[in-house]
């Protein structure tokens, strides 16, 4: 045995008392340690160390902990800065898809999760679910003056997207990240999409709510575009853990109304996109959130119509969807609903996200049967892929 | 960034209020004081409630923290250890039983305080049951730095479970 042969060998006493060499080379240590006093003893010593590590799994933190330790502290101690109110989903909601992703082993990283939207179906490795997700992120950082992930390389989001699909080049934007991250480890990518999002919540004050958002084929306000990127976050959490077939819980109650809320107010813009689009023939659908014409179709029915909104379970609500666009002017009289649609809260935001069939949804109807349709087929139109 | 700015970082901001800086404390350390406070009690409530006490505790005395001496994780490891442990001896449980419990879970408070490469080689390694050539290849480091690391993580837990407390 040489000096080398030696040195080499003991090298390898860590990952030997850890049982993590390869058979050939464990058992290359052993033979080695019968002749070898010194590295016999570090050998013992190590795996005895080794021994004292725990294998069993630490508990499993219980749903909404993060909310309660969080309450807690600012109750104690209240924030000199707090964070926005319309930024709390994305904190939870980030924080929970990174919780499933520390767990994520290296096969689960390659496993293929499917983002159904209403156009079809996705299909990605986690770490580039994470690319999408941070794509579409660094639109909201940009507005918030931070560096675009890209690089200043990228071409902005084209502003007045045209075409079949208003989306391509937010879908361009994500798969172009996944290429650059494509020789980068999942860990590496959990890391970069973690950071983004918590400089994200860094920029959540409250007087960022009003700045705009560039999503090219619409804009939102930086209130709403966190809502919406919490919205998304969750959504693709529950694809991930779906293909890994883990647990994923729900958003809190507060935050999902909030989800809620946001989705029901885009619902009139796509309840008149998808009538302009039965009026223009086959072509091409509307976007997520078009802003309602000025005009009246001709034959519409009149203006004022609306239905009703009931969302039960945690996230409970009301809300009044205008069938004909904003027609009902703040300074005309409340018009009494056409009908009333009754729903659970995850349900809605899961039709939203075109992840269930209106068909099959346990939905509570009164009053005008059509209106109901009309409501649950424009639900899906806010997909998005 | 490295762990030591991080932990600077999170004291200023922790000290000047940001509610963002707590719920990333939270997310950065939760796993640890959940894990620990939950091996040491055994009991889900109980380690919940304990969660809740180490974290505003700190959120309370982010001061009391100090970068210069020691990582964030340490410290936070050691008071949830001891908070734990007096936790126990409140509830008069014999002082075998906490001894048994607290020795238990001081190899896991001992690596959470490793450098953090150490510390994640080790943790990559041992609890997803992976060769270290294949720890290597998740981390994107060299075979070789992986052996050094895996060595080197279990010489300082050995030095601490027959030296330390």
């Amino acid at each position: 045995m040489t000096e080398q042969e030696h040195e080499a060998l003991r090298g390898l006493l860590g990952a030997w008392a850890l049982r993590a060499c390869l058979p050939d080379e464990a058992a290359e240590v052993e033979r080695h340690l019968l002749g070898c006093a010194e590295c016999a003893e570090e050998g013992e010593r190590l795996r005895r160390a080794a021994g004292r590590l725990s294998l069993d799994d630490p508990l499993d933190q219980p749903d909404g902990l993060r909310q309660q330790v969080l309450d807690f502290c600012l109750n104690r101690r209240a924030a000199q800065h707090p964070l926005a109110g319309w930024a709390a989903p994305f904190a939870a909601e980030t924080a929970k898809l990174d919780a499933l992703l520390r767990d994520l082993g290296p096969a689960e990283w390659q496993e293929l999760a499917e983002l159904p939207w209403r156009g079809g179906s996705l299909r990605m490795r986690p770490a580039e679910v994470l690319c999408h997700l941070a794509a579409l992120d660094g639109l909201v950082g940009t507005a918030l003056g931070l560096p675009d992930p890209g690089g200043s390389a990228w071409p902005r989001v084209p502003a007045q997207a045209s075409g079949p699909a208003p989306w391509g080049g937010l879908l361009d934007r994500g798969e172009r990240l996944a290429a650059e991250h494509a020789a980068h480890s999942p860990q590496e990518v959990r890391q970069f999409w973690r950071a983004q999002s918590q400089a994200l919540l860094r920029g959540a004050v409250p007087e960022a709510g009003d700045l705009p958002v560039d999503y090219g084929f619409t804009a939102l306000p930086v209130r709403d575009a966190f809502i919406d990127r919490a919205f998304e976050t969750w959504m693709h959490g529950e694809d991930v853990a779906r293909a890994v077939a883990y647990p994923y819980a729900q958003p809190a109650p507060g935050h999902l109304r909030q989800m809620v809320d946001l989705a029901a107010r885009q619902l009139p813009g796509a309840l008149v996109g998808r009538r302009q689009a039965a009026y223009a023939g086959p072509g091409p659908a509307p976007g997520s959130a078009p802003a309602p014409p000025a005009w009246q179709p001709e034959g519409a029915p009149g203006p004022g119509r609306t239905v009703r909104l009931v969302i039960e379970g945690p996230a409970a609500g009301q809300w009044l969807i205008p069938l004909d666009g904003r027609s009902t002017a703040p300074e005309q009289p409340p018009v009494e609903p056409v009908a009333e649609l009754v729903m659970d809260g995850v349900e809605f935001c899961q039709l939203a996200a075109a992840h269930r069939d209106p068909e099959h949804l346990p939905v509570g109807e009164y009053g005008d049967r059509a209106a109901i349709r009309e409501v649950l087929a424009a639900v899906p139109l806010l997909s998005r892929p | 960034m490295t762990a030591p700015d991080w932990d600077q970082q999170m004291r200023s901001r922790l000290a000047r209020g940001e509610e963002s800086a707590l719920g990333e404390l939270y997310d950065q350390l939760s796993p640890l004081v959940h894990g620990l406070a939950g091996r040491i009690l055994g009991d889900e409530q109980a380690a919940a409630q304990l969660t809740r006490e180490v974290f505003g505790h700190l959120w309370e005395h982010p001061e009391e923290f100090d970068p210069g001496e020691r990582s964030l994780r340490s410290w936070v490891g050691e008071l949830t250890h001891r908070r734990a442990v007096e936790r126990l001896r409140r509830a008069d449980l014999r002082s075998e039983e906490i001894d048994q419990r607290a020795a238990a879970a001081q190899a896991q408070y001992v690596v959470a305080a490793l450098p953090p490469a150490l510390r994640e080689t080790l943790e990559t390694t041992w609890y997803d049951g992976r060769t270290y050539q294949e720890t290597a290849r998740q981390l994107g480091i060299s075979e070789q730095a992986a052996r050094q690391r895996l060595r080197l993580g279990l010489q300082l837990l050995a030095n601490e479970l027959e030296f330390g407390s």
